[in-house]
C-alpha cells in the first residue's frame, strides 16, 4: 500500500510538470531576464555588460516614452472612472425590475465577446471626420457639428477612452449586477420601513457592501489599462504623430523594429513595476490575511 | 470572484417598481441610451457592409442600403488584399480555426489536470506554484516576450503552428488552473477518498471520478478559451509566423495598410466576419459567458 501510495505521488508530481515548466521557465526565467537585460547596454543582441540604470535614464528622457506613460495615466485614469461610473449606473438601473432586463443586459456586454482589432476598427470609423459620427450629425442637419477628436492631437486619446469604455463597461455592469443581487433583500425591506429613500441605501449601505466587487472591477480594468496595445494599433496606430502611443505599443516597436531590446526591456520591467504596484494591495486583501470562510 | 457572479439569481431584487413615474421614465431613458450607444457601432457596420462605394459616398450613414447586397461580404472573404495578396479573409478564419482547436482542447486538458491534482494530490511547493501562476496571469505579455523567442527559436518553434499552440497554452494555463482548482475544491472530498480507498491511483480517479462531474466547468473553459485565442492579436502576431497569422492580425493587415480606394464596406464586412465566431459564442452561451469571463477576466 505505501509503495503504491508513493507511486501515484510520483504520477501527480509527473502530471504537474507542464505547470512547473511554465511557472519555472515563463514566469520566472523569462522575467528574471527582461530585468538583468535591461539593466545592460543591450541593443540589438543582448549583451552581459551592466550599466546600472543607465537604460531607464535613457527610456526617462526619450520623448515617445513620455507620451506613451503619460498615456498610461490620462487613459488609465478616465477609462477606469468612466467604465465603473457607467456600468455601477447600468447595474444600478437594471435592478430597478425594469422590462427587457435580458435583452439590455445582452446588449451591454456584447461589445466585451468582440477583439479590441475589432472595437478599435469600429471606432476608429465611428469617429472618422468624414465618415462617421460627425458626417452623420451634418447630414441630420446640424451643419457645424465637429467631433474630429480622432485627428485631434490634443484628444486622440480620449477617442481609445471611448473605444475602452464601450468595450468594457458592460463587464463591470455583469460584475456590479452580481454584487447588487448578492444583497440581503431584508435591507430593502427595512429601509422601507424606516422609509428611507432608495438613494440613501444604495450611497450609505449597499455601495459599501460592494466593496470587494467594486475592487475586483477595478483590478481587472487596470489590468486591461496596462496592458493596451490591439486598441491602439487597431485604431490610431499611435498617432497622430505620437500622441496616442502606450507602453505595450512601446515595447512592441522597440523589440521588433528598432532592435533595441534595453530600451524595450526597461520599459517592459516599467510596465511590470505597474502590473505590481496595482496588484499588490489587491493580493494583500485577497489571500494576505488569515482566509476568511466563503470566498472562492 | 469566480463564484460570487455564477450565483447571480435571476430576479430583480432592487426596490420595488411603482407605476411610470418621472423617475422610472429616467431610468427607461438611461437604459435606452445606453443601449444606443453600444448599438449604434454595430448598426453603422451592418449597414455600411450591404452599401455600395457609391451609396456610402452619397447617402446618410443611417440610411438603410437600397438592396439587401452582400457582394462586399463575399469580397472581403474571398478576395481581400493583405499587401500583395488577394485571398480574402478566409485565409486568417481559416488559420484561426487551425490555433484554436488544438489550442482550446490542450490547453483546457492541461488546466483541469493541474487543477485535478492541486486540489486532491497536493505536494510540496503546490501553494507556491499555483502563487505563481497567478501572479503571472496578471503580467503583461511584453515582459516576456524577447526571452521567450529565445527559447521558441532553439527548439524549432518559433513562427510555426505548434509554437503559437504552445503559447497560448501556457499564457492560458493560470486561468485555466484557477478556474479547475476553484472549480474541484467545492467537490465533496469524500468522493476522492473513496475512490482512493478503493485503490483507484492518479489517472483512474481523474478520468472515473472527477471528470464526469466536470461538464459545467468544462462549458465554462471553452467559451473562454474560444473568444480569448480567437481574439487574441498579440500572441499570434509574433508567434504564429507569416504563414499562420490569425484573423485577427490579418483584418488589420487588410484594413490599416491598404493603399489606393479605401473599401470601407468590404473593410467592415471582413471586420463583422473576424467578430462573428465570439458573437455567435456569446449569443449561444447566454449567461456562461458571463460566468466565463468573470471568473477569466484577468487573462486580459
Amino acid at each position: 500500500m505505501a509503495k503504491s501510495k508513493r507511486k501515484h505521488q510520483v504520477t501527480a508530481s509527473v502530471a504537474m510538470l507542464p505547470a512547473f515548466a511554465t511557472a519555472l521557465l515563463i514566469y520566472i526565467v523569462c522575467t528574471g531576464w527582461t530585468i538583468w537585460v535591461s539593466f545592460t547596454n543591450s541593443r540589438l543582441l543582448p549583451s552581459s555588460q551592466f550599466v546600472g540604470f543607465a537604460q531607464y535614464e535613457r527610456l526617462f528622457a526619450n520623448e515617445r516614452w513620455q507620451i506613451s506613460f503619460n498615456n498610461l495615466f490620462i487613459f488609465g485614469g478616465c477609462f477606469l472612472a468612466i467604465s465603473l461610473a457607467l456600468g455601477l449606473l447600468m447595474a444600478i438601473m437594471i435592478d430597478q425590475r425594469v422590462r427587457f432586463e435580458n435583452m439590455l443586459r445582452a446588449v451591454f456586454l456584447y461589445p466585451y465577446a468582440m477583439s479590441f482589432v475589432v472595437t478599435g476598427l469600429v471606432w476608429q470609423w465611428f469617429l472618422n471626420p468624414e465618415l462617421g459620427l460627425q458626417k452623420m450629425m451634418r447630414g441630420l442637419g446640424w451643419e457645424s457639428f465637429t467631433f474630429d477628436w480622432l485627428v485631434n492631437p490634443d484628444y486622440v486619446v480620449f477617442t481609445l477612452v471611448i473605444a475602452a469604455v464601450w468595450h468594457a463597461s458592460g463587464l463591470v455592469m455583469a460584475i456590479m449586477l452580481a454584487g447588487l443581487r448578492g444583497v440581503d433583500s431584508e435591507i430593502w425591506k427595512a429601509a422601507k420601513i424606516d422609509g428611507i429613500p432608495a438613494w440613501r441605501v444604495y450611497v450609505s449601505i449597499v455601495m459599501p457592501m460592494l466593496g470587494p466587487t467594486v475592487v475586483t472591477a477595478v483590478v481587472l480594468m487596470s489590468i486591461t489599462v496596462v496592458k493596451l496595445y490591439d486598441l491602439v494599433v487597431a485604431m490610431t496606430n499611435g498617432g497622430p504623430g505620437n500622441e496616442s502611443e502606450a507602453p505595450a505599443k512601446f515595447v512592441m516597436d522597440y523589440l521588433f523594429e528598432r532592435g533595441n531590446i534595453g530600451l524595450a526591456t526597461a520599459a517592459s520591467t516599467i510596465m511590470l513595476i505597474t502590473v505590481l504596484v496595482v496588484l499588490a494591495p489587491y493580493l494583500y486583501l485577497k489571500y494576505g490575511r488569515p482566509a476568511r470562510a466563503g470566498h472562492a | 470572484m469566480t463564484m460570487t457572479v455564477a450565483a447571480t439569481p435571476s430576479v430583480a431584487r432592487g426596490p420595488k417598481p411603482q407605476r411610470l413615474t418621472p423617475a422610472r421614465i429616467g431610468i427607461y431613458l438611461f437604459l435606452f441610451s445606453a443601449a444606443a450607444f453600444f448599438l449604434l457601432p454595430l448598426f453603422i457596420m451592418v449597414v455600411t457592409s450591404m452599401k455600395t462605394l457609391e451609396e456610402i459616398r452619397q447617402g446618410s450613414i443611417l440610411a438603410l442600403p437600397l438592396t439587401l447586397n452582400f457582394d462586399a461580404w463575399v469580397k472581403a472573404w474571398t478576395q481581400a488584399c493583405t499587401g500583395l495578396e488577394c485571398n480574402g479573409i478566409q485565409v486568417g478564419f481559416w488559420n484561426s480555426v487551425k490555433i484554436l482547436i488544438p489550442s482550446v482542447i490542450i490547453s483546457i486538458v492541461v488546466g483541469a489536470v493541474n487543477g485535478y491534482a492541486l486540489t486532491f494530490w497536493r505536494r510540496p511547493g503546490s501553494n507556491l506554484l499555483f502563487a505563481v501562476l497567478m501572479v503571472g496571469a496578471f503580467i503583461p505579455y511584453q515582459v516576456f516576450l524577447n526571452p521567450m523567442i529565445r527559447f521558441f527559436s532553439f527548439a524549432g518553434l518559433y513562427s510555426s503552428l505548434p509554437g503559437i499552440i504552445l503559447v497560448h497554452v501556457i499564457f492560458g494555463m493560470p486561468v485555466m488552473t484557477m478556474l479547475f482548482r476553484n472549480y474541484y475544491t467545492n467537490l465533496p472530498v469524500e468522493l476522492f477518498n473513496a475512490a482512493r480507498v478503493d485503490g483507484a491511483g492518479f489517472w483512474r480517479i481523474f478520468f472515473d471520478v472527477i471528470l464526469p462531474m466536470s461538464a459545467p466547468i468544462f462549458v465554462v473553459a471553452a467559451i473562454l478559451q474560444v473568444t480569448g485565442i480567437w481574439n487574441d492579436f498579440l500572441l499570434g502576431l509574433v508567434f504564429a509566423g507569416r504563414e499562420n497569422l490569425p484573423m485577427t492580425v490579418q483584418l488589420n493587415n487588410i484594413v490599416n495598410t491598404t493603399t489606393g480606394e479605401r473599401e470601407y464596406n468590404v473593410n467592415m464586412a471582413a471586420t463583422l466576419l473576424t467578430a462573428l465566431v465570439p458573437t455567435i459564442v456569446y449569443f449561444v452561451s447566454g449567461r456562461w459567458f458571463v460566468r466565463g469571463i468573470a471568473s477569466g477576466a484577468v487573462k486580459g
